[in-house]
């Protein structure tokens, strides 16, 4: 499960919706809690790095802006616990190829925008043994933070 | 020759919850060998069928991403740290 304020969930969309008809992504910062639950803090949009022509159905964070990210997080005392990214005229639903490059742990938050406006959001965990996601309970709540 | 190997909190479980291991090790790739063979769920997660590295798994010596040296040949000093630095990638 993963916990996250509706004021989140609205930039996710936003970010969906500005980008359209490209991906967007992002990361989550956030902690894990004792039941390794997760709570999302803050998110922390990240600018797609694949070229124009490819932009519009991948999304890429490099090795350089995962590291920034890291440091962002750690400096407010956070952890990157997941990430988000649109899935433009489709479906919710990891592709095959999202799950080539899915690691554990992390929370993927994937919103479907469809002509330009956000649909259903949804969240994912890949399996330890990286055979396939499981579906993951997005839990509105306000965070304190 | 003891060598420090930094693993992202994503790949911690496969771990027992450890984020720097330590093995001794003359290459990259030796350190690998080892670390999969303590810990044989790591594989999947860093290599591919091919048994070669996953695209989306970085490796650097020091602050140096061995894509830029010698891959998974790149020497290692005692003392020499090995990070493993997750890319992120998806889409339709």
């Amino acid at each position: 499960m993963i916990r996250i304020s509706p004021e989140h969930l609205e930039a996710i969309q936003k970010h969906g919706e500005s980008d359209y008809p490209y991906e967007c992504c992002g990361m989550l910062f956030g902690t894990f809690d004792e039941n390794k639950q997760k709570i999302v803090h803050e998110i922390f949009p990240i600018s797609n790095a694949w070229e124009e022509t490819t932009k519009r159905n991948r999304f890429l964070i490099t090795v350089d802006e995962f590291m920034q990210g890291e440091l962002a997080a750690r400096k407010k005392k956070l952890d990157i616990i997941g990430f988000y990214h649109s899935h433009p005229d489709h479906p919710a639903v990891p592709s095959q190829f999202d799950l080539e490059h899915a690691w554990p742990l992390y929370s993927y938050i994937i919103i479907a925008v469809q002509s330009k406006q956000g649909k259903e959001i949804t969240s994912w965990e890949l399996n330890a043994d990286r055979s396939q996601f499981t579906p993951e309970t997005i839990e509105k709540e306000l965070t304190n933070v | 020759m003891s060598n420090t190997i930094l693993i992202p909190t994503a790949l911690r479980q496969f771990t027992d919850g450890q984020g720097e291991l330590t093995v001794d090790a003359t290459t990259v790739g030796q350190a690998l060998d080892q670390l999969v063979s303590q810990f044989p769920t790591l594989q999947q997660h860093l290599f591919n069928d091919d048994k070669a590295v996953r695209s989306f798994v970085n490796l650097y010596v020091n602050d140096e991403n061995i894509r830029h040296k010698s891959g998974l040949d790149t020497p290692l000093a005692s003392g020499d740290t090995v990070m493993i630095v997750p890319s992120i990638a998806g889409g339709l």
